[in-house]
């Protein structure tokens, strides 16, 4: 079973047509990356795909289950993490993990998707301070643990490392390989076309709202005789 | 351009913006409003009041009394069956049948005081209720003027005291089919004013600081971006709208008990001793009319709450949603006046269906209400506000199940949905 399926699906705002009738699969346990440049509708698709956005037109099942008929039912085995999320400031980092944990699961289970959370976090001691006191790359360590701690069968990730420096970026792309690796299907999005060649087993590059070119990174840079996807996104993009 | 005018330019851009201009010209239309209506009370009190006589005397002093009034009120009775007095002053929107019995002449003349016997006619138990009683106690003074004048002018041997003040005056208030024997309206109205101001003005804070939570939540969800993540959660969209109700609802009727207690006691030192106890006139509240006000509390509560969480879904950010507060707290202000100053009964038509169309009126009212048996009242209000309450808990859960609550209103995008539907035509 594919984890994801997309057929032709568009997404209009009022006038605006953000995405025009894409079409791509998602195999399961696949890390598969959404690249394109600015607006080209990476983002809209990730929300319609996360139960966010309604879909206009055209149809989305995540493992069989139809977004637009089962969206709850989806909820439940999916994650998310926005591009700026944010954590509530009031809480500690335990506190935000553990309101988090309720809604998928209670008593020792919850305390369980804590713990991992928790771990998952490296914040060490600082898991007790608040959400408010943390720097960017710890809030953003924290949210990569609260999206990966339920053990989600699909997580989609919107510019996973934005704006982190390398270390946190390092430590974050290296926790989400280990998840997709115990079989949790990846879909993300970057900017950064060095984090999508080395965590991707597949890419779709989207431009104007259409998905102009889908492969393995290997396929991609070979079809455009390029050293690197960063190539391959000028060349697509710019032509 | 200089640099200070284009900063200036760009303050006036940011600060200027419709959504802090229409509220300020709402309270604008509503200090107007208010003005014209205190306009009309002073008309009121400038007007002659309306008066009844019943004069079992028919004697000289009574003919005295009868000139004065005469010369100051619109008497529109005059005769001597009290009954029929008090149903033509009735009839007349009057205030107050004056009656003076058989011995009134011969008892001042035998140097006591005569004796009058004034029956107050009251319309309402607001602020401005109780104005025209004040005209009629001008006149009452007129009255005690002209006997003085008239005994002062004959020389008699009347005790000083008695010349000073020759009247001597017992009062029935009848209000809302009710005779209350030795209380005058301004009496009512003092013992009445906590059920007037300051049940009023608690209804108000909590609802502005209830609704304001609200908002504000919804504000700083979006501007900490945890909208997005909780919206992707395993919870159904109407246990988010439920739970931020139930929370701010608490918390509102916590801060609502904590201003209770401090109104209560600021209250307690303004309030005049009651020297009656309205209790034996049935104006008391029961066990089943404290649960109908608290329902009426709730329901209100539970209205304004999901009023401001359909606000709060416009909100961009936290200052966004500080301006929002500003129709709620319009339509808390509003009520609190209007309660605070006249009575339901004795409002203009328009202000009543208005007053009625607010949902925060009913709580403010409601005991008032119950202590006069207007159950219609309160408990229409209750299922009024309920159903109220129920749209706007569906309006926000159909907002949270839509694009609306992350991406805003796009212009054109209600022309974009109706142009197709033309075309196809």
């Amino acid at each position: 079973m594919n984890a994801i399926e997309v057929r032709d699906l568009v997404k209009d705002y009022g006038p605006f047509r953000a995405v025009k009738g894409i079409s791509f699969e998602v195999r399961e346990g696949e890390v598969f990356g959404l690249i394109g440049p600015n607006g080209a509708g990476k983002t809209t698709t990730l929300r319609v795909l996360a139960t966010l956005l309604r879909v206009s037109s055209g149809s989305v099942h995540v493992f069989g289950k139809d977004l637009r008929k089962e969206p709850h039912e989806v909820r439940k085995i999916i994650s998310y993490l926005p591009e700026d999320a944010g954590a509530y400031k009031n809480l500690t980092g335990r506190e935000y993990l553990e309101f988090i944990a309720r809604f998928f699961s209670t008593g020792k289970a919850a305390d369980e998707m804590i713990r991992k959370g928790v771990e998952m976090a490296s914040l060490e001691d600082r898991i007790d301070d608040r959400v408010d006191t943390y720097s960017k790359g710890m809030t953003r360590r924290l949210l990569v643990s609260r999206a990966l701690m339920t053990d989600p069968k699909l997580t989609i990730l919107d510019e996973l490392t934005s704006g982190l420096d390398v270390i946190n970026a390092q430590e974050i792309r290296r926790t989400v390989k280990d998840i997709s690796e115990r079989g949790t299907t990846v879909l993300l999005s970057s900017h950064n076309m060095l984090e999508v060649e080395l965590m991707c087993d597949r890419i779709a590059l989207i431009n104007d709202g259409r998905i102009v070119e889908l492969g393995t990174p290997s396929e991609l840079k070979s079809k455009h005789g390029a050293s690197n996807i960063e190539e391959v996104f000028t060349r697509v993009v710019t032509a | 351009m200089s640099s200070l005018t284009n900063i200036v330019r760009k303050e006036f851009r940011e600060l200027l913006t419709k959504s802090t201009i229409i509220p300020v010209i709402l309270m604008a239309l509503m200090f107007g409003y208010l003005g014209s209506m205190m306009g009309g009370i002073e008309e009121d009190v400038t007007a002659p009041p309306v008066i009844g006589l019943v004069d079992m005397d028919d004697g000289l002093m009574s003919d005295i009394a009868f000139d004065t009034l005469n010369e100051s009120a619109v008497i529109v009775y005059e005769g001597t069956d009290l009954n029929a007095g008090l149903e033509a002053v009735d009839g007349a929107g009057g205030a107050a049948l004056i009656y003076l019995p058989s011995n009134f002449t011969s008892d001042i003349l035998a140097g006591a005081r005569g004796h009058v016997e004034v029956y107050w006619l009251m319309k309402g138990a607001g602020m401005l209720d109780s104005i025209s009683s004040t005209a009629v106690e001008i006149l009452l003074n007129s009255v005690s003027y002209s006997i003085s004048a008239y005994l002062v002018d004959e020389s008699s041997d009347t005790a000083p005291a008695v010349v000073l003040s020759p009247l001597e005056r017992s009062e029935t208030t009848i209000f809302h089919d009710m005779e209350m024997t030795g209380v005058s309206p301004d009496l009512l109205v003092s013992i009445l004013s906590s059920q007037s101001f300051a049940v009023p003005f608690i209804i108000m804070m909590i609802i502005i600081m209830a609704g304001g939570m609200v908002i504000s939540s919804m504000g700083m969800e979006k501007e900490n971006k945890t909208l997005e993540t909780l919206l992707t959660l395993p919870v159904s969209r109407s246990s988010i709208v439920s739970g931020k109700l139930l929370a701010s609802a608490l918390v509102g009727l916590v801060m609502a008990g904590i201003y209770m207690i401090g109104f209560n006691y600021y209250m307690t030192s303004l309030e005049m001793s009651a020297e009656v106890d309205l209790a034996q006139y049935g104006l008391d509240l029961g066990p089943a009319d404290y649960i109908l006000v608290g329902a009426s509390v709730f329901v209100s509560l539970v209205a304004a709450l999901s009023m401001c969480m359909v606000l709060g879904t416009y909100a961009k950010n936290y200052k966004s949603a500080q301006t929002l507060t500003m129709p709620i707290s319009l339509l808390a202000i509003i009520p609190m006046f209007l309660t605070m100053f006249k009575d339901f009964s004795t409002l203009p038509t328009v202000l009543q269906v208005l007053l009625f169309a607010i949902p925060f009126s009913h709580p403010m009212m409601a005991m008032k209400e119950l202590m006069f048996g207007n159950y219609a009242m309160v408990i229409g209000g209750i299922a009024y506000v309920a159903a109220f309450a129920a749209v706007m808990v569906a309006i926000s859960v159909w907002i949270f199940n839509t694009d609306r609550l992350l991406t805003g209103s796009v212009k054109g995008a209600g022309l974009a949905r109706f142009l197709p539907r033309l075309k196809s035509r």
